[in-house]
């Protein structure tokens, strides 16, 4: 690991001023961030940490929405998001024990690593990603790989998630990482059913629209029986071809229409 | 019922209450005073020439002591090969030099290229940074055919090609299984892969280098699971220092699999740096280091045929195989494809025609050697594989064509057409427990219940034999071993009665501390808890060859017995002169010595505080004191052998293959501590469920390692394993040593990875995919899916 600034600001204000200096890299729980620092692969010159904000922690449910701030380890949604239960599940697959006490909500949306489970949560439910600055709905927030509409210097400050009448979320792990090969997120709101899809495609999470049509005339897994998914632009790795991730989102999806009830 | 601490108990390992509590000492726990740290850059491609290495910028950053490069090993011996394999034309095998340091070429991403030894470790990762390496990349050899092609590339260009030998076995029955198979009236053949593997110790690789300028003694701290061996070799062969100026210490060491059983670089270079700089040098390998310098294992291409007559009977066998050796020849890889390969071909059958042939290729990878079980699983993976297909191609049971073509009990000792003599074993008996303790019967009722839940639910079988207890030493001469493979031990009883043990074999997680006192404490039937067992430094233990093959107590032990029983002998004798009686009639009990037919006795403390303080001793006759050190080379191989039943079910949505049960009947002769041998195997079977589901080591076609972390790279965990059922109860002791053991290290994980694979393939056959007659290993859910859905 290179040298580095560690930051620790007090309040959200001081956080945001602390992230405007050049080098500097916002530290949630650190999951990601803190194994590529110490491969050297990541050279930050500050690092601004969120853990000790209050104002970034914790779970509430208030008129049909639950919202979790930004730094809110895995461990509490899993614990305290009983308000949504298919979300708290998902919560409590993440990794291993030490990775749920660390990492956060906040850090795993930042970093939109294309098999983490949380996007296709935020993506399904239509859930809105607060910022410092602003709010920007789920549809507008995830932009490919590792790529998300944060700009320099911005911080995810809570996320906000429109219950559900229904929903599932169910992980097809990969062997080594036990990261999602397909992990496919359903939601069933006023609005219609929403799918999303993480762990397959090349471009990261994504929403089957096709799926979401036949689900919203018929919520059954049966609905899906004539759609296929494509497999150009799915990810071929050591773990699985495009055809194979392909033939598992449908798969996936189904398993997770029919945990949703 | 057997005495509590004594041989057949089982009791709890001494040595966990340190490692439990994380009290153990590792390599990397010593820390020496004006210690300085190593950091190796290495070769980020596969193949290169290096044009220019500039260490100027590097050498003058904070805290660098001194950058070494392979310039400053130019006078230096290689890395010894410790096996001359002889080829098929009588040829000594292809033997490229291993240089401590890249000596103007790499040969694989990781091949050391420049050390930087600095302050800290921090300044020395920050200067090797600083190093410029200007590196002409070569084409790199990956798959092995394609290195063996006329015109690839060479991985070393001194040689005349990428193979290292073609070695035949026995070539003498080359024509003669050829006309078999020409006369058969079934043959039946299989292509399969045997996965490469990475070894993954809990504890990575650590060398500790330190230097006495004084006495001119250097010691090595090291992660080995034989330092006498480590000491001959790097003394010896690479840096030339006599064994009385070098002391090799391997503590507590936290797993070793085989891969800790070479020598490598690092130790070579902090032994050599120490003396350089009079400081002592570390280095510890990070988890990402182990992947690219830890020897691998197995990496096997093979095509097995077998002939049978009209009555099924196996009248010949015939293997190739391709052995990927990677980049250079690790310490004992030449002798894994083709002694630890060939020598178990027969298995438990009476074929009595085999033809073993085995290709060794160069290739730009991190060289492989012994893992766990080191051919031995190779062979057995085969045969078994084959003899399913077999079974499967004409239509009979598989658990009956194995138990018609068994050595049968009345058959022992029995000489197999590949140069071993199977001393004893009961194949029939291990089956029929086997099928017992996976209730086989019950099977088609659990196959119909999991149909219904929509899974496939299969069942696997296979019997494996393996050859432990390695080895004769003047046979292993014969066939080029440049090591005798004896075990030694020293008993040295103190004043009091207590005994402390130094033992020439290493625990790295066997439970060596607690069997080893067993044995002793049965022998003169004291408390075990008065036996200590000393291992792992070359300065109080004596010459031993350290542990792997699942040897340490068939030879080690033995070694012991053979000590032990000198040091009863001498004590009798003391014993008599203190009864004032005739030592014929001394007898030892209990820990106790009395004189037959009379109440005459002399306890164990009695004894041994009179060789010690010998006012009443007859020193005329006899030297005081109680010490005996004794060497075992055994005569023959031990032969372990067992029945394996997997079960597994499979979503033949996902493809997805879980374990749902797994039945054991070892045969490992007699056991010391059921609960150790228990252990070992449950270990055995975990990493051999591993290899058969999860793990893989693979390259890109540049040489660039895919599977570099535990991201990619999947080691099976508690939830992938199911719970084991293992029976020890069908034990033919060994009859050539004096416990009659036979060793259970590596059995587990010799006999399941076919056993997984024959049950995926009998659960996709019973879901009706009967096109499906193999899946190489690891049976991931892509490849199970794809294997259904392709014809």
């Amino acid at each position: 690991m290179y040298d580095f600034e560690f930051v620790k600001p007090a309040s959200l204000a001081e956080a945001v001023a602390a992230m405007g200096r050049d080098g500097a890299q916002a530290l949630s729980g650190g999951m990601t961030l803190l194994p590529t620092m110490k491969q050297r692969l990541n050279q930050p010159d500050s690092l601004v940490s969120l853990n000790g904000l209050a104002e970034l922690k914790g779970v509430s449910v208030a008129g049909g929405v639950l919202t979790i701030g930004a730094a809110t380890t895995h461990a509490t949604v899993a614990r305290e998001a009983g308000a949504y239960p298919a979300l708290a599940a998902l919560a409590g697959q993440i990794g291993d024990p030490m990775v749920r006490n660390r990492g956060t909500i906040g850090g795993s949306l930042a970093n939109n690593d294309p098999a983490a489970c949380y996007p296709s949560a935020v993506l399904a439910s239509g859930a809105t990603v607060v910022t410092n600055q602003r709010e920007i709905a789920a549809d507008d927030y995830f932009q490919g790989l590792f790529s998300t509409a944060l700009e320099e210097g911005e911080i995810i400050t809570a996320v906000k998630f429109p219950i559900p009448d229904k929903a599932a979320y169910v992980k097809f792990a990969q062997p080594a990482s036990r990261f999602a090969l397909t992990g496919v997120f359903v939601a069933k709101g006023p609005a219609g059913v929403r799918v999303a899809v993480t762990g397959a495609s090349e471009d990261g999470v994504f929403r089957w629209t096709e799926a979401e049509e036949a689900l919203s005339a018929n919520f059954a897994p049966s609905a899906l029986d004539g759609l296929t998914v494509e497999a150009d632009g799915m990810i071929g790795d050591l773990h699985g071809t495009p055809e194979y991730r392909a033939h598992l989102v449908k798969v996936i999806t189904k398993r997770a229409v029919a945990a949703a009830g | 019922m057997p005495k509590d601490g004594g041989i057949g108990a089982s009791t709890k390992r001494r040595e966990d209450v340190r490692f439990l509590t994380g009290n153990g000492r590792y390599t990397d726990d010593i820390n020496l005073r004006g210690q300085l740290h190593a950091h190796f850059l290495r070769s980020e491609v596969a193949h290169g020439r290096i044009r220019g290495l500039d260490t100027a910028a590097a050498a003058a950053m904070p805290g660098v002591v001194r950058i070494f490069t392979g310039a400053d090993f130019a006078a230096i011996g290689g890395l010894p090969c410790g096996w001359q394999v002889t080829d098929r034309f009588g040829q000594p095998m292809q033997e490229p030099k291993h240089p401590v340091l890249a000596d103007g070429k790499v040969r694989h991403v990781g091949d050391p290229i420049a050390v930087v030894v600095a302050e800290t470790l921090e300044q020395a990762r920050d200067a090797a940074e600083a190093i410029v390496v200007d590196i002409e990349e070569l084409p790199a050899v990956i798959d092995m055919k394609a290195a063996l092609a006329p015109d690839a590339p060479k991985v070393h260009e001194d040689l005349t090609s990428n193979l290292c030998y073609d070695w035949g076995f026995v070539e003498e029955n080359r024509e003669a299984v050829a006309e078999a198979f020409r006369k058969a009236d079934h043959v039946v053949s299989l292509d399969l892969v045997n996965n490469r593997l990475v070894a993954n110790p809990m504890e990575p690789r650590v060398a500790v280098g330190d230097y006495d300028p004084w006495n001119d003694m250097s010691t090595l701290y090291t992660t080995s699971q034989n330092p006498h061996v480590i000491r001959l070799l790097m003394g010896a062969f690479v840096l030339g220092i006599p064994e009385h100026r070098l002391r090799v210490v391997a503590p507590d060491v936290g797993g070793g699999f085989g891969s800790k059983i070479f020598h490598y670089a690092e130790e070579a270079f902090c032994t050599f740096a120490a003396r350089a700089l009079k400081r002592p040098v570390k280095w510890t390998s990070t988890r990402s280091e182990a992947f690219i310098t830890d020897a691998h294992g197995r990496d096997h291409v093979t095509r097995i045929e077998l002939a049978l007559d009209k009555d099924h009977n196996f009248t010949a066998l015939r293997t190739e195989t391709l052995a990927n050796m990677g980049a250079y020849l690790s310490t004992f890889s030449s002798s894994v494809p083709t002694w630890l390969h060939g020598t178990l071909m027969a298995g438990n059958y009476s074929t009595p025609l085999i033809y073993v042939n085995v290709k060794a290729v160069f290739t730009n990878t991190v060289p492989v050697d012994a893992y766990r079980g080191a051919g031995r699983p190779e062979a057995t993976f085969q045969l078994e594989r084959l003899i399913d297909k077999a079974a499967r191609q004409l239509g009979v049971d598989p658990i009956e064509l194995r138990r018609k073509n068994f050595i049968q009990p009345d058959q022992f000792p029995y000489q197999t057409p590949v140069a071993v003599v199977y001393d004893t074993g009961n194949y029939q008996a291990t089956m029929d427990k086997l099928l017992q303790v996976a209730d086989y019967s019950g099977l088609e009722a659990r196959v119909a219940e999991a149909k219904k839940r929509g899974k496939l639910r299969g069942f696997g079988i296979i019997h494996y034999i393996e050859a432990c207890g390695i080895a004769p030493s003047n046979l292993v001469g014969q066939l080029g071993a440049r090591a005798g493979l004896y075990e030694s031990a020293t008993v040295r009883v103190n004043a009091t009665g207590s005994i402390s043990v130094f033992t020439g074999s290493h625990s790295h997680g066997q439970g060596h501390e607690t069997t080893f006192a067993q044995v002793v404490a049965e022998m003169i039937g004291i408390d075990a808890g008065q036996v200590e067992i000393v291992h792992g430094d070359t300065q109080n233990t004596p010459m031993g060859m350290g542990t792997y093959g699942s040897r340490s107590l068939a030879v080690g032990g033995s070694a012991l017995v053979k000590a032990t029983n000198k040091i009863i002998n001498k004590a009798k004798k003391i014993a008599a002169h203190l009864l004032e009686a005739s030592e014929d009639d001394i007898e030892l009990k209990d820990g106790k010595f009395s004189v037959a037919g009379t109440d005459k006795s002399v306890d164990w403390a009695g004894v041994t505080l009179a060789a010690y303080v010998p006012h009443n001793y007859p020193l005329e006759s006899m030297e005081p004191g109680l010490e005996e050190t004794a060497f075992y080379d055994p005569s023959n191989f031990t032969y372990p052998s067992g029945a394996y039943g997997c079960e597994v079910e499979v979503d033949p949505d996902t493809g997805k293959v879980e374990v749902v049960s797994f039945a054991a009947a070892d045969d490992f002769g007699n056991i010391v501590n059921p609960m150790i041998v228990e252990g070992q195997v449950h270990g055995g079977l975990a990493q051999g469920i591993g290899q058969a589901l999860l793990e893989n080591c693979v390259y890109d076609e540049n040489g660039q390692l895919l599977s570099g972390s535990f991201m990619d790279y999947a080691m099976p965990r508690a939830d992938d394993v199911p719970f084991y059922r293992v029976d020890h109860s069908c034990n033919t002791p060994c009859t050539h040593n004096p416990l009659g053991v036979k060793g259970c290290g590596e059995a587990g994980a010799i006999g399941s990875p076919p056993a997984v694979v024959n049950a995926v393939i009998d659960a996709l056959h019973r879901g009706g995919y009967t096109h499906v007659s193999h899946i190489d290993m690891p049976v991931s859910p892509a490849r199970v899916w794809a294997a259904m859905h392709t014809k």
